[in-house]
């Protein structure tokens, strides 16, 4: 057997790659809810620290900062640990899914709430003034004239953020979820051969090349 | 709840493990940290050549790299290449995916800042005699830096942050050794312990990066 032979029999099994392929496909769909999950919480939660913080009230302001401060200091897998592992002592006993999902959505509101509030405060003083003068009060005026301002010019570093934290869903597979690497990573040590961490790792490229490219996109059409 | 997440006993008892596990994550920060920048300056010193044979091809490299998460890279080293009979072993895999990762961000941040330096400096600078390598490393590097200061060290946050990964392939850093402190006590206070190590470790660098980048959005429009 050649060098190439051996090399395409150990990355490219056909055989391994017939049985385990229906295991990463469902891995892709975990990933996928996971993803998405994580994405829809943690902007929705940063968007609502960040609308809070707008009210200015001292002490709550201070609150937050704190918090956004902690959960983008520290490592999104030190999360995962202290909430998969930690939680259990609580008796509260979170899955591996859920303590990703939770980990990475903190994570991300952090990310996103510095974002938002960096967009609300690049709002000139004179729109809020403009706008309350003409009769609408201080939510209608956040809510339709300062906030769809300001998102605006958040897309670019939300974007590119956002996708960052997404690819982080890999993580879920230190806390036993079944997501692609998991999936791929059991099926290497059934089969003893690394093609399905071969096909995994495809399945990551199809899943976020076009995201990556997307950002890339993203950021020259809002600049 | 102090008692299960907060035990004195236990951390007197944890913390000897919990500091050598932060010397550690210092050391391959202060490796991986410099070998990203390396790779990173010259993806983008190679990405200003406008020959589409060179252009090309890096951008493909730099966007592959950026879509895999750095975690299945690490893997992918760790558990796939042993097959192919290559033993790398955990601090080796951990270089390579890092240097892999890592070079193809602050390749684009350094692309970025490069960009960002009106062409006329070269001009200029090739005009006075200087070869265009001169003149990318004397006048166009040093303003592409400041320029893009920010997101070089958002980047490196990112990248010590990152450094917790490598308790996957078993290098005893700050993360590994307090699992293993967890596992040995049955609780979960040397995790918390190292949570607030990380957190007093990097909470200046979130400070001064929270104050910069809120300049720099409220600069863009």
């Amino acid at each position: 057997m050649s060098n190439w032979d051996r090399f395409v029999e150990t990355f490219f099994n056909a055989k391994v790659l017939a049985r385990y392929w229906p295991d990463i496909i469902d891995g892709l769909w975990v990933t996928i809810g996971l993803a998405a999950a994580v994405v829809v919480t943690g902007l929705v939660a940063g968007l609502a620290l960040a609308l809070l913080r707008s009210l200015g009230v001292r002490v709550l302001n201070w609150a937050i900062i704190f918090i956004v401060d902690v959960f983008r200091a520290l490592p999104p897998l030190v999360i995962i640990v202290l909430i998969y592992f930690g939680l259990p002592s609580l008796d509260i006993v979170p899955s591996g899914f859920v303590s990703t999902w939770a980990s990475l959505s903190l994570v991300l509101m952090a990310f996103s709430e510095e974002i938002f509030w960096a967009g609300l405060t690049a709002v000139p003083r004179g729109q809020w003034e403009a706008s309350r003068s003409t009769g609408l009060g201080f939510g209608q005026t956040l809510l339709w004239v300062v906030l769809p301002q300001a998102l605006r010019i958040t897309i670019p570093p939300l974007t590119n953020r956002t996708i960052a934290i997404t690819k982080g869903t890999a993580l879920g597979s230190v806390v036993a979820v079944s997501e692609i690497l998991g999936q791929a990573s059991s099926a290497v040590s059934n089969s003893y051969n690394p093609s399905p961490l071969t096909l995994g790792a495809a399945a990551y490229l199809v899943l976020f090349i076009p995201v990556v490219v997307f950002g890339r996109w993203v950021e020259t059409r809002f600049r | 709840m102090i008692e299960t997440f907060f035990n004195v006993r236990i951390m007197a008892q944890a913390w000897p493990i919990i500091l050598a596990g932060l010397g550690n994550t210092l050391l391959l920060s202060l490796l991986v940290v410099p070998l990203g920048l390396a790779g990173g300056l010259a993806l983008a010193l190679l990405s200003t050549l406008r020959n589409p044979w060179v252009r090309w091809p890096l951008i493909a490299w730099v966007d592959f790299f950026r879509a895999f998460p750095p975690l299945v890279l690490l893997i992918f080293l760790y558990a796939g290449l042993p097959f192919a009979g290559l033993e790398l072993g955990g601090f080796a895999c951990v270089g390579i995916a890092f240097f892999l990762n890592t070079g193809s961000y602050y390749g684009e941040v350094f692309r970025a800042g490069i960009e960002s330096v009106p062409a006329g400096q070269i001009e200029a600078a090739r005009s006075t005699g200087l070869s265009r390598l001169q003149a990318l490393i004397w006048i166009v590097l040093p303003q592409a830096i400041r320029a893009v200061l920010p997101d070089l060290l958002s980047n490196t946050l990112e990248v010590v942050k990152l450094t917790s990964l490598a308790s996957v392939v078993a290098l005893p850093e700050l993360l590994f050794q307090a699992r293993q402190a967890q596992s040995l006590t049955y609780n979960p206070t040397p995790i918390v312990a190292a949570a607030i190590v990380y957190f007093l470790l990097l909470w200046p660098l979130v400070r001064l990066l929270s104050r910069l980048e809120n300049r720099a959005i409220a600069s863009r429009r």
